[in-house]
């Protein structure tokens, strides 16, 4: 077991998982510190973005896949019977890899989440304005809220994906190469915004940019065929990695 | 332990040139203070201007391995023992260039020297140039092979020359309390030993670098025992 300082906010414990027969994940313990960046590095195939669909339950969408172990949010095991998926994926947010805004106005992309999950938000405006300012986006769009959100550059529909997760109040957000399809300042952008962000939330993100790991996270996981190698202080693992295998793989020596 | 080599084979490339400079400024500047010395043993002032002349060539290979590793710096953005090595290289560099001035310090003393009747038979200070010439060989054959008990071999022989260096201002001492007209000369051979003291200096702080680039603990300045 992994351990960082500060207060957790998930643990996991022993955890596997499958597709199918193939093992994607073996044998997985560590933990997520609460208001901290961790990212999650390591070729393609190595695990992470399994691992990461694995904390909100949105792999149970996929079919013939299979998880053991414990997975604790705040506490309390998210594989439990009990638990309720779609309350998870409220509480743990997810952006994804190219920006997938709903093809409504601004406006809308926003107050959607929050109404169909019936938060019983009164002041919806207001609402709308503190995520897409949390997102850093409000300046850019507040005259222009009732017109199409495609309309947007991909760096401002990102950013308004990220408001949008913002929206339904999460505890953790996580991040799946939020820039891999963005230029430079719209990266920039991002990372800052990541940076802002992790005052009130807890940010996991994976990323094939090993420059971006080593600039915005606190922790970092590297993953090498569905098992963890190595997880610690970012700057140790970008500095002086304990194992071997970690060095080879940030300085290119892989493959 | 086998060293895998780098996807990018130009990257490879790029740091082995890194390397294979160094290990040649080293081998320059080793044979700076050789001549150095040999133009002091020997009374011949040609050998020092030569050392001179020399060190625009050191001077060179100096600014051109800083501006290789900046370069790398800035295009490949290295990490972990890449990037160890390359801030290692670049003060190795720097410690190099400056033992390249201390030899010309050495050779301009010689040639002073050179004018005047020699003041007594130099034994202790070929032994001190042998033993920093060790060091500095010693010490760039840390770096390439990574090897931490040839580091810790050169803070060792450190000392050595640091003795050597007081043994040989006490003995100078005595020549200036006995002849007045014996103090211009002392002052220069002392000049001599102080810069070959301080090549050692430079010579430890490479392998205090190497000590570095192999574990990633700087012992720069750890207190001696």
């Amino acid at each position: 077991m992994v351990v960082m300082g500060g207060k957790e906010i998930i643990q996991l414990d022993d955890v596997n998982f499958y597709y199918g027969e193939c093992r994607a994940l073996s044998n997985i313990s560590m933990k997520f510190v609460k208001n901290k960046v961790t990212a999650l590095i390591g070729p393609s195939g190595c695990g992470k973005s399994t691992l990461l669909r694995v904390l909100n339950r949105m792999n149970d969408l996929i079919d013939g896949t299979k998880v053991e172990g414990k997975i604790f949010f705040e506490g309390k095991n998210i594989y439990a019977p009990d638990v309720d998926p779609v309350e998870i994926r409220r509480k743990i947010g997810m952006v994804f890899q190219k920006p997938n805004p709903f093809p409504k106005t601004i406006y809308n992309n926003i107050s959607y989440g929050p109404k169909l999950a019936g938060l019983g938000v009164e002041d919806m405006d207001t609402l709308v304005e503190q995520s897409l300012r949390q997102a850093v986006l409000w300046d850019e769009v507040k005259n222009i809220l009732n017109k199409s959100a495609m309309n947007l550059s991909g760096g401002q529909q990102q950013r308004l994906c990220i408001a949008r997760a913002l929206a339904m109040k999460p505890d953790v957000l996580l991040m799946d190469e939020p820039t891999s399809a963005l230029d430079p300042i719209s990266t920039a952008k991002i990372e800052e915004l990541i940076e802002a962000l992790k005052k009130d939330y807890t940010i996991i993100i994976v990323t094939h940019n090993m420059q971006q790991a080593a600039r915005i996270s606190d922790e970092t996981a590297f993953f090498y065929m569905g098992n963890l190698i190595e997880y610690n202080k970012t700057e140790k693992i970008f500095t002086n990695p304990d194992m071997k295998q970690t060095e080879d793989y940030i300085t290119g020596r892989f493959g | 332990m086998e060293e895998r080599r780098h996807t990018s084979l130009h990257y490879e490339m790029e740091l082995q040139e890194i390397k294979n400079s160094l290990i040649y400024l080293g081998a320059l500047t080793e044979k700076a203070i050789q001549l150095a010395m040999k133009s002091l043993t020997q009374r011949n002032t040609d050998l020092a201007n030569q050392v001179i002349r020399d060190d625009d060539e050191i001077d060179k290979m100096d600014t051109e391995i800083e501006e290789r590793c900046i370069k790398i710096l800035a295009l490949r953005q290295p990490a972990a023992i890449d990037l160890r090595f390359i801030t290692t290289a670049i003060k190795i560099t720097g410690h190099l260039e400056r033992i390249g001035d201390m030899a010309v310090n050495i050779a301009e003393k010689a040639i002073q020297l050179n004018e005047e009747p020699q003041l007594k038979p130099y034994i202790d200070l070929p032994r001190m140039s042998g033993l920093v010439e060790e060091m500095i060989k010693n010490a760039l054959d840390a770096m390439i092979k990574g090897d931490l008990q040839t580091a810790e071999k050169v803070r060792e022989t450190e000392e050595a020359v640091d003795n050597l260096n007081e043994q040989i201002f006490r003995e100078l001492l005595t020549f200036m309390m006995e002849d007045s007209k014996n103090i211009h000369r002392s002052l220069l051979v002392m000049h001599v030993s102080k810069n070959l003291e301080r090549i050692a200096d430079h010579a430890k702080g490479i392998a205090d670098m190497v000590t570095y680039m192999v574990t990633g603990e700087n012992v720069r300045h750890r207190p001696q025992n």
